[in-house]
């Protein structure tokens, strides 16, 4: 049985920035667990000798010549934003530090 | 001559060669078949947005084009298509079925959009989808959803119901499918059309909204194997803007396509049925109509093998580890500075608090749930034991794969465990609804292509059923071979494509519903 | 503050040890970005050298540029670290706005370079092995602006606006391992590291390594130890330090901080730590804790990179030599003596004069105005010396000089006008009129009316008094507004006495 919280929830909606209501909480606790439970089978055959594999067919070295193409206008960049000013995304303050 | 009626229902094929001979022009097959969107799609709901005027525009200087003798017309050109709303197109909405992005017109086209602009074929709208195609029956589209030609109180499957039920319904003769986990396979059992996951990195993703980035590939959708191959041709190959594309050079589907339907396609064909893929939790009539299909085969000379893969069982559980994990980063980019819905928290907010307002209204349930579910799976300390695990799963299964190529050529399996159900009948067990991928999800997981197509009704419920055939990466082609070789003798037997059989769609008169 | 919250530098050492960590982000100067083929500019319009992939608009998918693969390659090499056989990038997945896909593609677990160490020398001449733990690619976020509030500063912004021109600019991030025993040397030997790395990523030509601009970024960590306890302390990390000047700065302010506290028997909180050039201080950022949970994993839309060995001898092959082999072989070819060849070392300037005399200067001109004038004036400002002028244009001022169309006090001038942004020293002098009058007409014209207000001169002068001279030379000098070249006026004078 897996251990899912409704904090652990809550914690992961954070790092996810969704603003779950406390319904939602409480019943993607009650879904996860059960979910969790069902994908947590692929312990049982992933032994350490086994390697992983992140991509389906095996390719290397896939680089693009340093050659500047096509950008896209600030109007185009822009066209789609909810809010801008003065050629800039605009967004509301950020609480925290400079990065 | 050649009737609106049948310029509906003849294949993409037919009516390209009526296009290229002059019978019909362009503008009286793209005016036939939104003339039948506006009167069937208020019932269906296939699409999302339909261009109505552009793609008459653009009907009208292809033919200008073909009149003027122009020899660099491709061999669809003037054929409409329809393309799943999860592939960006510039001119019209590309909301992958989200109210997140509700109304966003992308400044450039998916590579697939530009490949069918650059062989002129007519686009004539974006079709309806689940969620970011997080499902497996378009209930999940944030717009409604879309519902099935057989049977309007049932699902025409998902991810990609929008474009199977436009193509079943007779709303566009081919369309651009996506499949994540058989998105393009399972819609095509339940509704009775053809559809077809390349091998990964066959088709450019780029301009695809991605869902599980090594996992999503875009794909045909059609009536019939060899329109599906006609598209694949266009669509596929290598694009550099895509990493993960592979470079190689592509046999023609449609050569592949045409030699199946050719006397003995299938003779010394080995085909494998999956023992794990088989027999139990699958409805009678799906099992039924699966082994008459091997019947079928074997009459025309195929060699039947059972295949053991003792690691497929595995594989919804590593899928819906893998795809929820890059899903949760891949939807990350959703937070309203850039693009999409922005929601301000009553009394305005910080920027935080803004993205989490906005996530919260623009997603949807079942986005939420895999998103949750994927931050959890990488998280600190759940890593190896579920990422980790399922990457290595990954592993397994194509190992299972390569030692069953090394004994057949193809493999085969149902495409959905069940025929279409009822709308709303697995809505609120997300569990139950994951399982209607069960046969479709190893291929994604491999890389490996996988064509499905219709091989009759379910005796108990007259809904069709589908049957999937895999093979190894680059080996497309032969699929296409396999697949219209039955597909020919099914429709020997059947007298005429199993569509045909499909109930009459109420029409709706001029001013009626929509 | 009530209590002192800096202990005196010498007691701190006493004390403590000091033990450092840096991590250095550099800019490549390839031709476009790390995943897309945009522009790798970013000054301008916001928001015009961008693709959809450096916006992160759905669909979009980055591909490597091969040119940034090769120059990190050449850096790892220069760094003295192994290649990796087989490296690959991963998401890191955080939420900020000046990050397009709200994570930033990076190396994680297998960077392109790992273990190497460079030899840094301090301004006595001893030399220190600083060990490297790795250096990995990954790309730049955008650049945030904020608007209201009183200082421009995040604090109490009533908004922010974003441009994503940054995004997606190449940069290699060099991770050092743990340095012990810098002691005292602390601060001197993190300028020389930095230093060091700038000279490096200069000979290869792969950074414009402008530290005021960014190119070059230093996050310092520093703990203390107290002496003999072997115990390690727990660290700072100090972010926005843009200058050599300010990294040894930064580092002296945190161990006067650091001591304080901990000798009050206060304790050090982990977190990030921000540096003020103008007061000379760091400030608190964010706290470091377990709710950064970065969710790293591979990127599944980019593949392994996997240098081929006869790429990596390739390169190899092209390196340019270490920076301390140079340095022995310049101070040779330009004749300097230790105190003076230290003395440009010491100052940070070694790239400057070597460009000045690539560009066609005298050594001992170039080190004269490197280390004099320029200096002074990046003192006074607060800046490093290459913040203001180009070797190219102090080349040029020098060849004036020698021609004779300056005198140094006129070159003075000429100098301020150039970083005063003017334009080149010819145009300098153009727009000025700075030239020295070489028209000897306007000379003797001048020097007759000297001679006129000061008749008894000349008598002197063919007495044998030449110093006599000196009274009209001055008074001429004024008249020309110092404008003339004072050893052709004295020839005039003395011609004027035969």
């Amino acid at each position: 049985m897996s251990e899912i919280t409704a904090e652990q929830v809550a914690h992961l909606a954070h790092l996810a920035r969704i603003e779950l209501s406390p319904e939602e909480i409480e019943s993607l606790t009650k879904e996860l667990g059960s979910i969790v439970d069902n994908v947590a089978k692929v312990t049982e055959v992933a032994t350490p000798n086994v390697p992983a594999t992140s991509h389906p067919i095996p390719l290397v070295n896939i680089f693009r010549p340093d050659v500047v193409g096509e950008t896209l206008t600030q109007e185009q960049a822009l066209r789609g934003a909810p809010e801008h000013a003065e050629g800039r995304f605009k967004v509301s303050a950020i609480l925290g530090e400079e990065q | 001559m050649t009737t609106a009626n049948d310029l509906i229902h003849i294949s993409a094929a037919d009516l390209a060669e009526r296009l290229s001979s002059g019978e019909v022009s362009s503008v009286e097959a793209t005016r036939a078949h939104l003339d039948r969107i506006e009167a069937v799609d208020g019932d269906v709901h296939a699409y999302l947005h339909v261009a109505a005027d552009a793609a008459l525009e653009r009907a009208a200087e292809v033919d200008r084009l073909r009149a003027e003798g122009d020899a660099g017309l491709g061999p669809l050109a003037g054929v409409p298509v329809a393309i799943k709303d999860v592939l960006c197109t510039i001119d019209m909405p590309s909301t992958a079925g989200s109210r997140i992005l509700e109304g966003w017109v992308p400044p450039y086209d998916a590579t697939v959009v530009r490949k069918l602009r650059e062989a002129h074929l007519i686009p004539l709208g974006k079709t309806n989808m689940d969620e970011f195609a997080m499902g497996s029956s378009t209930e999940h589209s944030a717009y409604g959803p879309t519902r099935n030609p057989w049977d309007l109180d049932r699902i025409p499957g998902g991810s990609g119901g929008g474009s199977a039920a436009a193509v079943a319904a007779f709303e566009a003769p081919f369309a651009l499918g996506s499949d994540t986990g058989g998105s393009i396979r399972q819609p095509a059992a339940v509704t009775a059309s053809v559809g077809v996951k390349p091998t990964y990195g066959g088709v450019s993703r780029y301009g695809a909204i991605a869902l599980a980035s090594s996992l999503d590939q875009v794909g045909p959708v059609s009536r019939t194997v060899l329109d599906s191959a006609l598209l694949h041709d266009v669509i596929g190959g290598h694009d550099p803007r895509d990493s993960t594309s592979i470079p190689d050079t592509w046999p023609s589907m449609a050569a592949a396509a045409r030699a199946g339907r050719r006397e003995g396609a299938m003779k010394g064909m080995r085909v494998g049925v999956v023992k794990q893929l088989n027999g139990e939790g699958f409805q009678a009539g799906v099992t039924q109509r699966f082994t008459e299909a091997l019947a079928l085969l074997e009459e025309a000379g195929a060699e039947i093998v059972e295949i053991d893969a003792p690691h497929f069982e595995y594989a919804i559980a590593a899928y819906y580890l893998i795809l929820p994990a890059e899903a949760s980063s891949n939807l990350a980019k959703f937070d309203s500075v850039r693009f999409g819905l922005r929601v301000n928290p009553p009394g305005g907010g910080t920027v935080e608090q803004v993205m989490s307002a906005t996530r919260e209204a623009g997603f949807g349930p079942e986005v939420k749930r895999r998103i949750i579910l994927g931050t959890y799976a990488l998280s600190a300390g759940y890593y190896d034991a579920y990422y980790g695990s399922a990457q290595k799963v990954r592993t397994l299964i194509q190992r299972d794969f390569d030692a069953a190529f090394g004994r057949v050529d193809v493999l085969v399996t149902p495409s959905a465990p069940t025929t279409a159900f009822r709308l709303g009948e697995k809505l609120d067990d997300p569990l139950a609804m994951y399982l209607n991928d069960l046969t479709t999800i190893p291929a994604n997981l491999a890389g490996v292509p996988g064509i499905g197509l219709p091989i009759g009704l379910a005796p108990e419920d007259g809904l069709p059923v589908g049957i999937q055939f895999m093979a190894p990466a680059r080996a497309d082609a032969r699929l296409y071979t396999v697949g219209a070789a039955l597909e020919q003798i099914l429709e020997d037997r059947w007298g005429g494509p199993l569509l045909s059989q499909a109930p009459e769609l109420a029409v709706a008169t001029a001013g009626g519903t929509n | 503050m009530a209590k002192p919250d800096l202990m005196d530098f010498d007691r701190a050492l006493e004390l403590y040890e000091p033990v450092l960590g840096f991590e250095v982000h550099v800019e490549l100067n390839t031709a476009t970005k790390m995943f897309s083929d945009a522009p790798n500019y970013f000054g301008g319009e916001p928001n015009t050298n961008i693709t959809p992939v450096d916006l992160g608009l759905p669909g979009s998918l980055p591909v490597v540029n091969e040119q940034a693969i090769r120059y990190s390659i050449s850096l790892g090499l220069a760094l003295g670290c192994s290649i990796a056989e087989s490296s690959r990038f991963a998401r890191k997945n955080y939420f900020y706005p000046d990050l397009a896909k709200n994570y930033q593609i990076s190396q994680y677990d297998e960077p392109i370079a790992y273990r190497g160490s460079v030899d840094v020398e301090l301004e006595d001449g001893r030399s220190f092995t600083i060990p490297i733990e790795r250096a990995h690619m990954e790309e730049d976020a955008g650049k945030l602006t904020h608007v209201g509030g009183s200082t421009g500063r995040i604090q109490g912004a009533e908004y922010s606006l974003v441009d994503y021109n940054r995004a997606g600019v190449p940069l290699v991030e060099i991770v050092t391992d743990i340095i012990y025993g810098a002691d005292r040397d602390a601060p001197e030997l993190a300028k020389a590291y930095v230093s060091t790395i700038r000279d490096i990523v200069v000979a290869l030509g792969i950074s414009d390594a402008r530290m005021e601009r960014g190119n070059l970024r230093c996050d310092a960590n520093i703990s203390l130890s107290p002496r003999g306890s072997g115990i390690l302390g727990t660290r700072t990390e100090t972010k926005n330090v843009n200058s050599l000047r300010s990294v040894e700065r930064a580092i002296r302010y945190e161990i006067q901080r650091q001591a304080a506290i901990l000798s009050a028997g206060g304790t050090i909180t982990q977190e990030t730590r921000h540096w003020h050039e103008d007061t000379g201080r760091t400030s608190a950022g964010r706290p470091k804790s377990d709710a950064d949970d970065y969710r790293y994993f591979p990127e599944p839309d980019l593949l392994p990179v996997q240098p081929s060995t006869e790429l990596i001898e390739e390169l190899r092959a092209a390196l340019p030599e270490a920076p301390a082999l140079r340095r022995r072989r310049l101070k040779a070819e330009w004749g300097f003596t230790d105190l003076e060849f230290r003395d440009v070392v010491n100052s940070g300037l070694l790239n400057e004069l070597a460009e000045t005399v690539a560009a066609g200067a005298s050594p001992q001109a170039a080190r004269k105005w490197w280390t004099g004038e320029i200096a002074r004036l990046a003192n006074a400002a607060g800046v490093d010396s290459s913040s203001l002028v180009t070797a190219q244009q102090v080349a040029e001022l020098i060849e004036l000089v020698e021609a004779g169309t300056l005198t140094d006090r006129l070159a003075r001038q000429v100098l301020e006008g150039v970083i005063a942004g003017e334009g080149s020293p010819a145009q300098v002098v153009d727009t000025r009129g700075l030239a020295v009058v070489s028209d000897d007409t306007a000379l003797l014209a001048a020097i007759d009316e000297a001679l006129a207000a000061q008749p008894d001169v000349l008598a002197k002068i063919r007495d044998g008094k030449v110093q006599a001279a000196g009274a009209v030379i001055g008074a001429v000098m004024k008249a020309m507004r110092g404008q003339a070249d004072a050893a052709r006026v004295r020839e005039l004078v003395l011609e004027r006495a035969k």
